[in-house]
């Protein structure tokens, strides 16, 4: 260990040297332009190193992408549409498209938005608010891999009469049920893989939420309850309509996390069982089966599904500043 | 000002990420200074192989008199994804110096890209032919290159009972498949389900079924067929591999021939699965798996005696024109970097004496005919029936192609799910076929 620290000193010094010195030579390079050019030209000087990092490690890897799909399985031939063909009518591709829109899209979306907003204005009302609140959070630090494997523990099966080692089959059998094979039982595994997310994420909606209900002025609530609303109203009425824009902003974040789903169920099922979302389709044709071609083609289907959603993120994003 | 206060931990992490990544190339440093004192050879070698677990003790112990000997430390690292870390490591030009193979496949793969080093210069090949089966000479050539070695083996096919319930309940071993379908019925009769059955596997799972499919397929329709299915020359569809799926059925698709049924098949760890054979009554008489399972019965029930509590018999033959078939898997070795030390180590992987350090801790067979010094008369007697098979066929699922290995894998889920839709099974392996031999 002690033979690298010259060589993190270096990672440490030598970034921030190149950015220091890009800056003190372009800043120069600008003083001797003429006064009325530098406006024009300054922004683009500073924000060039941003795009140049953006442009090499995300634009230029997805047009790589773009390119590979319409290649073979080791990239060497141009196959046009082919992959796309292949992946459209695969059935597995399928039925990882209905998983990802329908169970993960859906449930998972609107499972952690009523979660995070059931316990933020809950916990709003307590004086152990921060207490709740990091202990729903607490699943956020760990891992999703992690997670999936706790879970995996929590619906393990063993046949009827031989113990249980799952705690829910093990709590299911002392109330006198029968157990089950939990995570192998379409469809309703796919709920159970959900709530692994689910799990994991609700702190992260809870606490945006959070603050942003702090933002709604007390005033505003007090008026609300002089002039005779009740409580549900002055929550649909009132508080609802301030934090929609919130709202979307998290909903559009997990939608698009849903699209992306992966570790949960690679760990739990491995797409088995009618499990698979398109990730896990993606992983498997790039690592198991080695076809370039078509992991790309599933990376591009993908892209093109998270594209529409980034960019009605980003316009509620420039309406809320406009509106500022 | 809020701004700023909320950048600095920001740029702080992107500072110690960017850290972070210039390091990690430096985790896999070249082997060392070669010659150290004392005319040892030094250095460190790296290993990649899938054990973890009892396993990689058991491959820590092998090496141990090597780094004794050499003064070359072995690096090992294990990982449950082999097949998709070496791929990566390989494409990012940071192989491993050596590395356990997934199966004959993926060797093939890497070796057409050029990837392996040929061990002929490496081994003494004539001693390695006088020491090794052919049939794994053979399978570890690819273009007329020894590109692998096997450093471990195990017989496939075995089915373990436990002998003190068998005598109680008299039970006889059968001879025939005929007879062990007779038996099978006659315990589910008497109220017991006769197997035991887990295929879970994490990301593999569904492979100790592809291990039910091939033994019967070679036992029932020959090693003719049993080539031309693995090298993609007969279709799924075909009668003959309908057939052994449906063989298998009249076991899986039966509730009272396996203990928990469908569920239990599909939600057990493959581990785990022969356990209830030693419950006292037994939930289970019968348990198909490899010849590895031993050092699975004994870590989970450390009073079990091998040869008194279990014992195993060979999947009997199906078809009397293929008598005395056997199908069997093994560990392959490869060499990704030409290095002093990576090449003293294959060798010393190969002798007899490393091979039996393993052997002796169980769970393993040696793929080198000179190691007969086994611990126990259930390793010696699967050994024996590996080298004495009439008929000898590697792992058929281990030598298809990875899309087609997985494709059967949950070929194997989905039959066991729901027997009914056998057909539209077969048929999207035939398209997988058609797709993945190219």
């Amino acid at each position: 260990m002690i033979d690298r620290i010259p060589q993190v000193a270096a990672a440490l010094v030598v970034p921030v040297a190149a950015l220091l010195g890009y800056i003190v030579v372009a800043e120069w390079l600008l003083g001797r332009l003429p006064a009325g050019a530098r406006p024009r030209i300054r922004p683009w000087i500073w924000i060039g190193p941003a795009l140049a990092f953006v442009g090499f490690f995300l634009i230029a890897p997805a047009i790589q992408t773009i390119f590979l799909s319409l290649k073979d399985a080791t990239s060497t031939n141009f196959i046009g549409l082919d992959n796309f063909v292949a992946v459209l009518t695969d059935s597995n591709v399928h039925l990882a498209i209905r998983n990802n829109l329908f169970w993960w899209i859906a449930f998972f979306t609107s499972f952690v938005l009523i979660d995070g907003l059931v316990i933020a204005v809950l916990a709003d009302r307590v004086r152990y608010e921060s207490l709740a609140k990091s202990l729903i959070f607490l699943p956020q630090a760990i891992s999703f891999v992690a997670a999936g494997t706790i879970w995996k523990f929590i619906y393990s099966y063993q046949p009827p009469g031989v113990e249980q080692t799952g705690t829910l089959n093990a709590l299911l059998v002392l109330f006198g049920g029968e157990p089950r094979p939990w995570i192998q039982d379409a469809p309703l595994n796919n709920l159970l893989l959900i709530i692994v997310g689910v799990w994991a994420w609700a702190g992260f909606a809870t606490v945006i939420l959070s603050a942003s209900l702090k933002g709604v002025p007390v005033e505003l609530l007090e008026a609300a309850r002089l002039d005779g609303a009740s409580e549900p109203m002055v929550f649909r009425e009132i508080i609802f309509p301030l934090l929609l824009p919130t709202i979307t902003v998290v909903a559009t974040t997990l939608v698009i996390f849903a699209l992306k789903a992966f570790d949960v169920v690679y760990v739990m099922t491995n797409g088995n069982f009618d499990t698979e979302v398109l990730a896990n389709r993606m992983y498997k044709e790039m690592f198991t089966v080695r076809n370039y071609g078509r992991a790309s083609a599933v990376a591009v289907l993908l892209l093109t599904g998270i594209v529409p959603v980034l960019i009605f993120n980003l316009r509620r994003f420039r309406e809320q500043e406009a509106i500022r | 000002m809020n701004r700023l206060c909320f950048m600095r931990p920001v740029a702080l992490l992107i500072v110690i990420g960017l850290a972070i990544a210039a390091c990690s190339p430096a985790t896999t440093s070249p082997s060392g200074s070669p010659a150290a004192s004392g005319g040892q050879l030094g250095g460190t070698v790296s290993v990649l192989a899938s054990w973890g677990g009892a396993e990689q003790d058991s491959f820590l112990a092998m090496v141990k008199p090597f780094e004794d000997q050499t003064g070359v430390k072995v690096q090992y690292e294990g990982t449950r994804d082999l097949n998709a870390i070496l791929t990566t490591r390989v494409q990012g030009g940071n192989p491993p110096d050596v590395a356990g193979l997934p199966g004959p496949g993926q060797m093939a793969q890497f070796a057409k890209s050029g990837k392996l080093i040929d061990l002929a210069n490496v081994l003494d090949m004539t001693a390695m032919k006088a020491q090794y089966p052919d049939a794994f000479i053979k399978l570890a050539q690819v273009d007329g290159k020894q590109v692998g070695i096997f450093i471990k083996s195990a017989l496939k096919g075995p089915i373990w009972y436990n002998p003190k319930q068998f005598t109680a309940k008299g039970y006889a071993i059968p001879k025939t498949w005929d007879e062990l379908s007779a038996l099978s019925k006659k315990i589910a009769d008497s109220g017991t389900t006769p197997w035991c059955i887990g295929l879970e596997s994490g990301a593999a799972s569904g492979w100790p079924g592809t291990d039910w499919i091939e033994d019967i397929v070679l036992r029932q329709s020959g090693p003719d067929v049993y080539d031309q299915w693995w090298q993609g020359k007969t279709k799924w569809s075909s009668p003959q591999i309908k057939n052994a799926f449906q063989t298998w059925g009249t076991i899986v698709a039966d509730p009272k021939m396996v203990l928990g049924g469908k569920s239990a098949m599909v939600a057990t760890a493959f581990g785990d699965s022969g356990n209830p054979m030693f419950t006292n009554p037994p939930k289970c008489f019968l348990h198909h798996q490899a010849s590895f399972i031993t050092d699975f019965f004994t870590k989970a029930n450390p009073s079990l005696k091998a040869g008194e509590d279990f014992n195993f018999f060979m999947t009997p033959d199906i078809d009397p024109k293929y008598a005395g078939s056997v199908t069997g898997a093994g560990d392959l070795f490869g060499m990704f970097k030409d290095t002093p030390q990576s090449r003293a180590l294959m060798k010393y992987l190969t002798t007899p004496a490393a091979q039996a350090i393993w052997v002796k801790r169980g769970g393993a067979l040696s793929a080198n005919k000179q190691v007969t010094d086994y611990p126990d008369k259930i390793s010696a007697d699967s050994a024996k029936a590996l080298t004495a098979a009439q008929v000898f066929r590697f792992d058929a699922s281990d030598l298809m192609p990875d899309a087609m290995n997985t494709a059967f894998w949950k070929a194997v889920l989905d039959y066991v799910n729901d027997p009914t839709k056998l057909d539209s099974i077969l048929t999207s392996l035939d398209k997988v076929q058609a797709d993945s031999y190219k």
